[in-house]
């Protein structure tokens, strides 16, 4: 711990920082009145194109994205760079569906993808299914940003004996946030983002400049990363794909596209902007972001040609692979430096931590307590609920960390994307047409459910020793193909959700089931911000503007 | 809100949605099969999935997948740009 008392300076520095902006966020664009969920959960439903693209790129790559990404990329090769044809895909697919979402939104208040499927499908269960289904997906992803901050504060030999003394700086980071998240809202994350994303550029740039100088060109880095492949008994690394993976590389890209603005943190981002050109700008900007993950991503090779050896994991005779980039940044760069990497980890794990937070703590808020406790609730009593879930959210996400096996947060999140893909149905494809009987969405979340949690139960992980939940690529072999082919789980449980929604729409409607009525109108898909609209949001008078 | 001065209810709806559509009936477009591009491109990985030729070093599986993202940004940009406000529809 003492060889790196100067990167802990930094990284003290650094984070104290930003606490201090995290409080002074409340402040921030002056709101009129915090105790609303419009300003607390959303930030006043007002943020322009630069602070939104912060907000946003901040948002979807997180701290666990920096380490697991070339962590993945490090052990198995080709494979991991999946997450840059992802994140290419996942624009144009927000292009279309989201500013949709955005524009409902707006004309009638809602604050969580929930809302809308209740006003769209006239249904509280099936928006109660969504809410469930994106705090389910959510909570684990937030104690995955736990696992990024762990990596770097093992790396820089902060441990103690004890579970408590070895988590002590996390939980002590985690109250701080959760302090000012209470306080600011969504502006803190927005706030805090600026210095986020400035620190990992930078600190990426310099490393794709100054590390490939160093280790001898990339030419040099990719060779070394295929020789290890190449000495390894896996079968399936290797710096290109092979016949076994290539079918799961691309259905984990596609659906992990779909998957991630189905989270209720992206889709709370998203809500926050001024209007639909905010967002649409902002879906050719973000990919500034994907280009920054690729070259991250490649941080694992790099650290294959260093020589990078990651730390012991929490049982005996496992490593922690996600300390490989922590630990490259270690060994290259002078101390100084590697401290503002790290602290660039660190605070990139705040950041979409708040905002996951508070998109559960709206889900919580808008379609459980107000739909099923108090029908009653105040905006001021919403906006309080709102705050006091957000914090049990985050205690939650430090106790799985302290208490469970991080590994498990892990699995956790990799079931969280394949059970938020079973809101596509209802959610993405609702804002395009109400064509699917709100009974039949709830049959096929169910059928996508069962066989989505099913396929994972399958899945054996070699290199952990585990029988089940051992990732997403599920062999085809088991559903009697004769091949060594693996697809990604999630996509085909959202293709039967989805045939399954199909065919009881039919019987739904032949039995002339209930259908509800939908409260919003054909025009308030693509209706933008206006001074009258924006006065009064819940307004559903289509052209009450003009 | 504040009432407008229009006497007879009846023709004032008849004349707003009427005169909306011309603002935005609809967010559809043909410019927006454009996108379709980005997502089925880098899908294609049996075309690119090569170490040879590399560019700076890098093999074609990368330095292509990283070019995608230039393509990504091209029609997002040009399908904003035709059906942005101010471009008809």
């Amino acid at each position: 711990m003492s060889d790196h008392i100067v990167q802990i300076v930094v990284f003290t520095a650094l984070f104290l920082l930003v606490s201090v902006m995290g409080f002074v966020a409340a402040r921030w664009r002056a709101p009129q009145d915090l105790n609303h969920l419009d300003e607390w959960g959303l930030g006043g439903r007002n943020f322009g194109g630069w602070i939104t693209w912060f907000l946003v790129g901040g948002d979807l790559y997180t701290a666990y994205t920096f380490v697991a990404v070339p962590a993945l990329l490090f052990g198995a090769g080709a494979a991991g760079f999946f997450a840059v044809p992802y994140t290419i895909i996942v624009y144009p697919l927000v292009f279309l569906v989201l500013v949709r979402l955005w524009s409902v939104s707006h004309r009638h208040g809602f604050v969580t993808p929930a809302d809308f499927v209740r006003a769209r499908f006239a249904s509280p269960t099936l928006a109660l299914l969504i809410a469930i289904t994106g705090i389910a997906a959510t909570m684990p992803y937030i104690a995955l940003q736990l696992v990024g901050i762990e990596a770097v504060l093992k790396t820089m030999g902060v441990t103690g004996d004890s579970a408590l003394a070895r988590h002590a700086p996390i939980i002590v980071a985690f109250a701080i946030l959760a302090a000012y998240t209470y306080q600011s809202g969504l502006r803190a994350p927005a706030l805090i983002a600026f210095v986020k994303d400035t620190l990992i550029y930078i600190v990426i740039l310099v490393a794709v400049i100054y590390l490939p100088a160093k280790l001898g060109g990339w030419n040099n880095i990719f060779d070394a990363a295929q020789a290890k492949f190449a000495a390894s008994p896996a079968p399936n690394d290797g710096i290109t794909l092979n016949a076994n993976n290539q079918l799961q590389y691309i259905t984990l890209a596609l659906g992990s596209a779909m998957a991630l603005f189905l989270y209720p943190h992206s889709i709370t981002g998203v809500l926050a902007s001024r209007d639909r050109g905010v967002i649409k700008r902002n879906m050719s900007a973000l990919p500034a972001y994907s280009l920054l993950l690729g070259l991250i991503a490649l941080l694992g090779f790099m650290a294959i040609a260093a020589g990078v050896k990651p730390l012991p994991g929490a049982r005996e005779g496992t490593v922690d692979s996600n300390t490989v980039v922590p630990l490259l940044f270690d060994q290259q760069f002078p101390a100084w430096f590697a401290g503002v990497a790290f602290a660039a980890v660190g605070i990139g794990a705040l950041v979409p931590a708040a905002i996951m937070s508070i998109a559960a703590a709206n889900l919580f808020t808008r379609n459980i307590y107000k739909e099923y406790l108090r029908k009653d609730a105040t905006p001021a009593q919403e906006a309080n609920v709102s705050k006091i879930t957000s914090l049990v959210v985050k205690v939650g996400a430090v106790a799985c960390i302290v208490f469970l096996d991080p590994q498990f947060s892990i699995d956790l999140q990799l079931i969280g994307g394949v059970i938020i893909l079973q809101t596509l149905p209802a959610v993405a494809l609702g804002l395009y047409t109400r064509w699917l009987h709100r009974g039949a969405l709830i049959t096929g979340w169910f059928a996508g459910m069962g066989l989505g949690m099913w396929m994972l139960y399958q899945i054996p992980n070699a290199a952990t020793g585990r029988a089940h939940f051992g990732g997403s690529a599920f062999p085809l072999s088991k559903f009697g193909f004769d091949t060594t082919m693996t697809i990604y789980a999630g996509l085909v449980a959202v293709a039967v959700n989805l045939l399954v929604a199909v065919i009881a729409t039919v019987i739904f409607r032949s039995m002339k089931v209930a259908e509800g009525t939908d409260t919003t109108t054909r025009e308030d898909y693509f209706a933008d911000a206006t001074p009258a609209a924006s006065t009064t949001p819940a307004d559903p008078a289509p052209t009450a503007t003009t | 809100m504040a009432e407008p001065p229009t006497p007879d209810p009846d023709i004032s709806d008849t004349e707003a949605s009427a005169s909306a559509p011309a603002q935005a009936s609809s967010d559809r477009s043909p410019w927006n099969w454009l996108l379709i591009v980005p997502i089925l491109v880098p899908l294609t990985t049996p075309l690119f999935n090569h170490d040879d030729p590399r560019l700076l070093g890098f093999p074609v599986f990368y330095w292509l997948q990283l070019a995608f993202i230039i393509l990504g940004v091209t029609t997002t940009t040009i399908v904003y740009r035709m059906t942005g406000r101010g471009a008809g529809r």
